[in-house]
């Protein structure tokens, strides 16, 4: 009835797993709770679990982001501190199977759970407003998109009261992840958490790209596009073409560990290789699919920030289509030590160079950007400038990795921990951050506590170098990562000394949590009314914050790059006279319901509860097929309502009727 | 292939240097206390940085790229820095007396220079990791002069490695000992998981893959003792699966080897099935007698019934062509 599932895969003899689980429900049941005493429930699905508007889809990614971020942390501090602690007879905290559960639940969820739905939740939130589109192309798959998105994580997180998660890694390397050493659900946890947001992140793959190539505004040519646009789709078109290779990486996993091929296995023609080829066939795009879109918040901040235009706006645009292309080409030097002829590392190494090239035309676009601007330091740019520096010296790390004989000595190593730390953190969760507070009144209509982002920002950047620097230094020391017990006594002060930083960074977040309360506690004091708060250059700050449902009550016509900009030279009036209805996509269901189903599904498939599964995947498809016969899909706001809402926003002509 | 010559100064200092009572105690000694096991441990431990103070010519040519190509690159890296924060600073928007052109935005000579610049550290970087890769191939034998090499099997297994010496007839648990100034040629394979076998003082490393074999050719030019590991995480043994090297002098070497075989232990198929069991920590073993067949039935998956069935192994030559394996 219940598969392989009894009361005993619920760990609540262990005190440390319990009290992760407590707070998890304390939080789940509070908001439960408090949505129930407020009477929130309608509202809330019919306003935002149903909604298909992509501004409240993006803010819904970025709350799923925020939590997940939370609950990867807090890993990330129970790792520092077992390492702090595990050296010579102290064996620390942790037992050998639940410190490598959570290096393994960290890295997934930082990467799959945090860095891509903050990612994906900016795209939603910006990119329709810059090119002057009023929704993204497929808005309702958009909403199955977050919902598929938020089931993988669910599962995730389910593993920690349910069963475990995996102990392999966040790479899942076979034979490890194969059934005979990981007999247990945690690697079918992974798999199926992954395989279900997956589809959701291919699904926003494929709507950014036909958003961005058939919506624009009229005017808004490919080279008149903001470069967060053309970051994103540049990442659009990477994920399209390497999500799938994931996907069929991990279904040849499950197949093995389900029907019992050998695609993976050590023997009877089966081969651990493929999968870690397949693995960073993705993987290595992967990387540029999180770091490409934060180079387009860069250029935007930039370039507002400075007070002047893009340098070298081309240059911007052919090296972040240099990159994706080359992200294609190097995944190899994910496993230089794998015994690879020293032609084909020679070969991948090179190539990884080559990325160096328009990676550092970016940066010193930026630098020449700056030159001769009027910098201001607000918070955007100050995180803007410590990405500068601190992501510079992330890549001279991986250009070092990409040296094969330098990475047959720092392969696995914490060096390399620390290198990708290095550009993950300060060029994604920097750019992130950059972006939330420079979007934020476009985005809540209210710009974030500007005092305790300066606080939030100068933990973050301090603690990752006290946490970070000592990892490099421990990787030239021999270590490697993953350990969770060592002797070397030279060690020890280091992982002392990162997990100070580790701590310094905690403080950040608390601040930003502080930060948000703060801010929306305030919001009538810090609300933006012009919706221009920063002076800005493209068409999102054309709109009153926070835009209304339908964007643009007349779509705009662009006659040059930074079109808001061009349109404030010329003294374009923002108010119009008279308005025309709106063509808007009903809400729908269909999402919320279909990842629902799926989340269920992922559940019944870990623990071969076969009739669940396939009730599941009956229910997936009836919901499609049930919302293939629907036709009542989109109306109409009329315009006397469009004139109401943009006269709430001072957005009418004077005497016009 | 051209060995630079190695040079060691690693003087064995304490890693409490730090805390000896001399130092000063001044208002700022918290904040010292913070930072000089930081600065002690760079400065003073030398012989804790393994890879920056490599005990053989392998590692010495990987610490030579590793700091050639940390030089190049810091020659762009640090005046991108250093002008980051120049041109932060410069104009910042309450100075009003730097210049301000808010619409340059292009020219043609400045971003030529600027896609050149990493063009020409790349050329520098490229060629060096194409004589690199070639030179320091972990496959490349180790040629000197006319020493023979010695030849040494390596199995990773859950969690511990087990080195035979084939042409000996004995062999070791975590314990692997080599004549200095001699090359010795690992043949690697492992009997569970995908392991990494890694002397970081040695050089490089690779992986130990089931059902196949990898090389690694290594030379020790000092006696001493280096710690071996596994830079590929297998579970949950793996951080107990620490090996030592005992770099020693061709007569000592004799003596281990002599050592080794008068042990009481065999190791044939009925002793490895038992060390064969998952453990970890394990002490150090010796085996004098060596079943001759024992790591190619490993090699070939014989002896791990129900994980990997019986088959054809094949052997990654450096050309990373596989074929069948053929023993020496």
């Amino acid at each position: 009835m219940f598969g392989i599932l009894s009361l005993s895969d619920i760990h609540y003899h262990n005190p440390i797993i319990m009290f992760g689980v407590g707070l998890l429900l304390f939080v789940i049941v509070a908001t439960l709770a408090t949505i129930t005493y407020l009477r929130k429930w309608t509202y809330l699905w019919r306003e935002w679990l149903t909604s298909v508007d992509h501004k409240k889809i993006g803010i819904m990614y970025m709350i799923l982001a925020a939590l997940m971020l939370l609950r990867g942390f807090a890993d990330a501090i129970m790792m520092r501190t077992q390492q702090a602690m595990a050296f010579g007879p102290n064996m620390g905290y942790l037992p050998p199977g639940h410190f490598d559960q959570i290096f393994t639940a960290h890295g997934t969820i930082m990467i799959f759970f945090m860095a891509m739905p903050f990612i994906i939740g900016l795209m939603n939130c910006i990119v329709p407003l810059q090119i002057g589109a009023r929704d993204v192309a497929f808005p309702l798959m958009n909403n199955l998109s977050l919902w598929l998105t938020a089931g993988g994580a669910m599962l995730v997180n389910v593993a920690l009261i349910v069963g475990n998660f995996s102990r392999c890694g966040w790479v899942g390397y076979p034979p490890l992840s194969e059934l005979h050493y990981s007999p247990g659900v945690g690697v079918d946890y992974y798999i199926w958490a992954l395989q279900i947001a997956g589809v959701g992140t291919t699904l926003t793959g494929i709507n950014f790209l036909a958003t961005i190539l058939k919506m624009r505004a009229p005017g808004m040519k490919m080279m008149r596009m903001p470069v967060f646009t053309w970051a994103t789709l540049v990442t659009s078109v990477l994920i399209v073409a390497a999500f799938p290779i994931l996907t069929v990486a991990l279904g040849l996993l499950a197949l093995d560990r389900y029907v019992g091929t050998h695609f993976f296995t050590n023997a009877l023609g089966g081969d651990p290789m493929m999968y870690v080829n397949l693995f960073w066939l993705w993987g290595h795009p992967e990387v540029y699919i999180l770091i490409l879109p934060l180079f387009g918040v860069y250029s935007e901040i930039v370039p507002v920030f400075s007070g002047k235009r893009l340098f070298g706006y081309d240059s911007m645009v052919y090296a972040t289509m240099a990159i994706a292309l080359l992200s294609l080409t190097v995944w190899l030097h994910h496993f230089f030590t794998m015994g690879n002829g020293p032609g084909v590392n020679a070969f991948f190494g090179i190539t990884t160079m080559i990325i160096a090239i328009p990676t550092g035309v970016k940066i010193f676009n930026w630098m020449l950007t700056m030159f001769r601007g009027r910098i201001r330091f607000e918070t955007p740019m100050l995180w803007t400038i410590a990405f500068l520096i601190t992501f510079t010296i992330g890549g001279m790390s991986g250009i070092l990795l990409a040296e094969p004989p330098a990475d047959f000595v720092l392969h696995n190593s914490l060096f390399l921990v620390a290198h990708f730390h290095n550009v993950l953190i300060g060029g994604v969760v920097f750019g992130i951050f950059a972006g939330i507070s420079y979007w934020a009144p476009k985005i809540f209509g209210f710009k974030l506590n500007e005092r305790l982002g300066r606080a939030a920002f100068w933990c973050w950047v301090i603690g990752f170098y006290v946490a970070f620097m000592p990892l490099y230094i421990l990787g030239f020391m021999g270590a490697t990562r993953r350990m969770d017990h060592y002797n070397v006594a030279a060690w020890h002060p280091l992982f002392e000394i990162a997990w100070v930083g580790a701590m310094i960074i905690f403080a950040g977040i608390i601040l930003q949590v502080v930060q948000v309360v703060v801010s929306i506690r305030q919001r009538e004091q810090a609300r933006d009314l012009t919706g221009d708060p920063w002076n800005g250059r493209t068409l999102e700050w054309a709109l009153p914050s926070p835009a209304p449902a339908y964007n643009f009550a007349r779509i705009p016509v662009v006659r040059d790059r930074d079109a808001f900009w061009e349109m404030k030279q010329r003294g374009v009036e923002l108010k119009n006279s008279t308005f025309v209805p709106v063509h808007m996509p009903r809400n729908s269901a269909t999402g919320f319901i279909i990842g629902g189903f799926a989340f269920v599904m992922g559940f019944g498939l870990i623990w071969h509860i076969w009739w669940l599964a396939a009730l599941c995947l009956a229910g997936v498809l009836g919901t499609l097929i049930q919302h293939a016969f629907n036709d009542d899909r989109d109306y109409y706001l009329g315009a006397d309502e469009v004139r109401r809402v943009e006269d709430l926003h001072g957005r009418v002509e004077a005497g016009s009727v | 292939m051209e060995l630079p010559k190695v040079t060691r100064h690693a003087p064995r200092v304490s890693q409490h240097a730090w805390s000896s009572p001399q130092m000063k105690r001044t208002s700022r000694s918290r904040l010292l206390r913070l930072i000089l096991p930081l600065s002690a441990t760079l400065l003073l431990s030398g012989c804790h940085w393994a890879v920056l103070n490599p005990a053989g010519p392998i590692g010495v040519a990987e610490k030579w790229i590793i700091d050639t190509a940390i030089g190049l690159m810091l020659l762009v890296v640090a005046p991108v820095i250093i002008l980051t924060l120049v041109i932060v600073w410069r104009y910042r928007a309450s100075n009003t007396k730097a210049r301000y052109e808010p619409d340059w935005c292009h020219s043609t000579k400045i971003e030529l220079t600027m896609w050149g610049i990493p063009v020409v550290i790349v050329c520098f970087l490229g060629v060096m990791a194409w004589r690199g890769s070639h030179q320091l191939n972990p496959y490349h034998p180790t040629v000197l002069s006319n020493v023979k090499p010695v030849h040494i099997e390596a199995v990773a297994m859950d969690w511990k490695w087990l080195f035979i010496y084939p042409n000996h007839n004995v062999a070791a648990v975590n314990q692997v000992a080599i004549p200095v100034g001699v090359p010795v040629v690992f043949h690697i394979t492992s009997a569970t998981v995908m392991n990494s076998f890694f002397i970081p003082r040695l050089g490089s490393q690779i992986y130990a893959m089931g059902n196949m074999q990898t090389a690694d050719n290594l030379v020790a030019s000092a006696p001493g003792t280096y710690r071996g590991i596994s830079a590929n995480f297998s579970g949950g043994g793996f951080s107990g699966m620490v090996f030592h090297v005992q770099a020693m002098k061709e007569s000592d070497y004799k003596r281990w080897l002599a050592h080794a075989a008068a042990s009481s232990k065999t190791l044939d198929v009925k002793t490895y099935l038992k060390l064969d069991r998952p453990s970890s920590n394990v002490p150090v073993t010796y085996y004098a007698h060596v079943d001759p067949d024992l790591y190619a039935q490993i090699l070939e998956g014989k002896l791990a019934p129900g994980r990997s069935l019986a088959m054809k192994a094949t052997t990654l030559t450096s050309g990373g062509e596989t074929g069948p394996i053929g023993r020496d």
